[in-house]
């Protein structure tokens, strides 16, 4: 295979991404490729903390079914890339959700699931951390009370999408 | 606070802490565990990591809208926990809902009865190893859920009853659809029992784990189907019956041993008797209203009203206030109690004739439940924990509130 091919032989398939014609090759940046097989296999934390939590068990289960987006809920954190805050955050239960999140392996990313987790929702109270993003850097708010497995769905999507954006994020020598 | 003391720690004493974080806790419960060898020595529940405060909440609330927090006590059965606070407030201030109300209510949390149950199937057999149960279970629940969009646009919060009556009057092919859908449930209860009851694997991880006799279970304050596992005739809809309960017809199912494979056998029988009571509700359905004319608004006077004493001042940026209070309801207070999936949810409900409850406490069969860890785990092995704390049926938010 020629080291340099004309651009004539090459086509392109999408932006950044190019094929040697007849031959068995592509062309992409790293970037690309790693965000393409890191958003195809987002593996959530099986962590259920109120009522969110059985919204996101349906949305795993048989009707709903978030195999099919190569979404597998794992139930140790040291295996997970996302965490699903699916529920009211109380102060007694922050330092131990900061926990969970710190011993999870990077990259990893955040959903906010409902109101609580959101703002605090209709628990403005004394025990109540009002949204998860007072400890944590959320990548995704999905509002509802609690939120449609739909919903749920709709915000692991655009998480895939905001990770189809990252630049530079792999590789130990960062 | 909650620590076990150790007295003595040799080389066979092993202490483990279980949870916040995992996922056989069935939400936010802590376990500090003592074994010895593999057996449990002693074994100490800790609470309070999903307390949001709802009876303190309710308090600035008035009582129609107070009910939107009961949705997210027991949020696998909302609907028991909205007619558990509608029916404490309804006999606080002495109004009858209609007859159709009652019939729509009693099948409603029939309805939410089958879904509770439902999920505690999936997650108890998921939790002791049996995964096709729970995609079985779900599949139904599902289905269950979609009924209650029907009804009233949601799915787990649903707020739908309201003190005197209910919100939506329900159309007569969603009637016919779930009269239609019970029919088949009952076959989906069978299919749910040849995966279970008789496999030897569910057997020997049930049967004589977790034994309880029935006078422990009453000293201990256990309800529901947790109890009658252990052979007590208790069922608030048949002691003291609500709603339409008096008027179908239904069995009890109880216990012998006390175990938890007793316990299993009482709620998979229990479902039974939900779908069968769900479809006498729809045949003898009166028509007619659905929400009693003195039914209070969601905008109920408030607590107390600040008006101006005294007419002149001698500075006009100074007025005197005095705090007038309302008396729009019956001064008194009240216990009510219904039977819900879990057991007796009482609501305790004082008023001072204001608008707003002056206190809501909730007595919530989870919490009493978790308190009974400890006796049934004694001298059991460390996987039986996950059995018993599946076959007990407990919900944080309602424990913690």
């Amino acid at each position: 295979m020629p080291l340099y091919t004309d651009n004539k032989d090459l086509i392109v398939v999408e932006e950044n991404t190019k094929i040697i014609k007849g031959s068995n090759v592509i062309i992409t940046t790293l970037d690309k490729i790693v965000n393409w097989g890191r958003s195809n296999s987002l593996w959530p934390l099986t962590f259920g903390l109120a009522c969110c939590a059985i919204e996101m068990m349906a949305a795993g289960a048989s009707h709903l079914d978030l195999d099919r987006f190569g979404i597998l809920f794992r139930a140790s954190p040291r295996q997970a890339d996302v965490i699903i805050i699916a529920g009211t955050v109380t102060y007694k239960m922050a330092p131990i959700v900061k926990r969970v999140y710190d011993q999870m392996p990077e990259p990893k990313y955040v959903v906010a699931m409902g109101s609580c987790a959101c703002t605090g929702g209709i628990f403005d109270t004394y025990s109540t951390v009002q949204g998860a993003d007072q400890f944590l850097p959320v990548d995704v708010y999905i509002p509802g009370c609690p939120p449609r497995p739909e919903a749920l769905m709709q915000g692991l999507i655009k998480l895939k999408e905001k990770i189809m954006k990252e630049e530079g994020r792999w590789g130990s020598w960062k | 606070m909650g620590q076990l003391e150790i007295e003595k720690v040799d080389e066979t004493t092993f202490v483990l802490q279980m949870g916040p974080h995992h996922p056989a806790t069935h939400g936010v419960l802590k376990l500090f565990c003592e074994f010895e060898g593999e057996r449990v020595k002693k074994i100490l529940p800790e609470v309070g990591y999903l307390h949001r405060g709802i009876e303190k909440l309710a308090e600035f609330k008035t009582y129609p809208a107070a009910m939107t927090l009961t949705d997210r006590l027991d949020y696998i059965s909302s609907m028991s926990n909205n007619i558990a606070y509608c029916l404490a407030v309804e006999r606080l201030m002495g109004i009858e809902p209609p007859a159709r109300a009652k019939f729509i209510r009693t099948m409603v949390a029939e309805l939410t009865r089958l879904s509770s149950h439902l999920l505690w199937l999936a997650t108890h057999a998921l939790d002791i190893g049996a995964m096709t149960v729970f995609l079985y279970a779900f599949r139904e629940r599902e289905q269950i859920l979609q009924f209650f969009e029907k009804i009233c646009g949601a799915r787990l919060t649903v707020s739908y009853p309201r003190i005197g009556g209910v919100r939506l009057d329900i159309k007569k092919h969603v009637l016919e659809e779930i009269y239609e859908f019970m029919k088949v449930m009952v076959k989906r209860v069978d299919e749910y029992e040849t995966l279970l009851t008789e496999n030897r694997i569910w057997i020997a991880r049930t049967k004589g784990i977790g034994v309880i006799s029935p006078e422990e279970a009453v000293s201990l304050g256990i309800t529901g189907p947790a109890l009658r596992g252990s052979g007590v005739y208790y069922d608030i809809r048949k002691h003291a019956p609500y709603d339409a309960y008096s008027e179908v017809d239904f069995e009890v199912p109880l216990g012998e041993h006390g175990d938890t494979y007793d316990r299993y056998l009482c709620r998979v029988r229990e479902m039974r008797q939900s779908a069968f009571i769900v479809k006498q509700c729809i045949e003898k359905m009166p028509e007619g209203e659905i929400l009693a004319e003195d039914s209070p608004d969601i905008d109920l006077a408030p607590q107390s009203k600040r008006i101006i004493k005294g007419g002149e001042s001698l500075w006009s940026g100074f007025v005197e206030f005095t705090d007038e209070k309302y008396e729009v309801l019956p001064k008194g207070e009240i216990y009510s109690a219904v039977e819900a999936p879990k057991g007796e949810l009482g609501f305790y409900i004082v008023s001072d004739g204001g608008g707003k409850p002056y206190r809501m406490r909730v007595r919530a069969p989870s919490f009493i439940h978790i308190s009974a860890i400890p006796k049934l785990c004694e001298g059991h092995l460390l996987a039986d924990i996950i059995a018993i704390i599946g076959t007990l049926d407990i919900v944080m938010g309602e424990a913690d509130r």
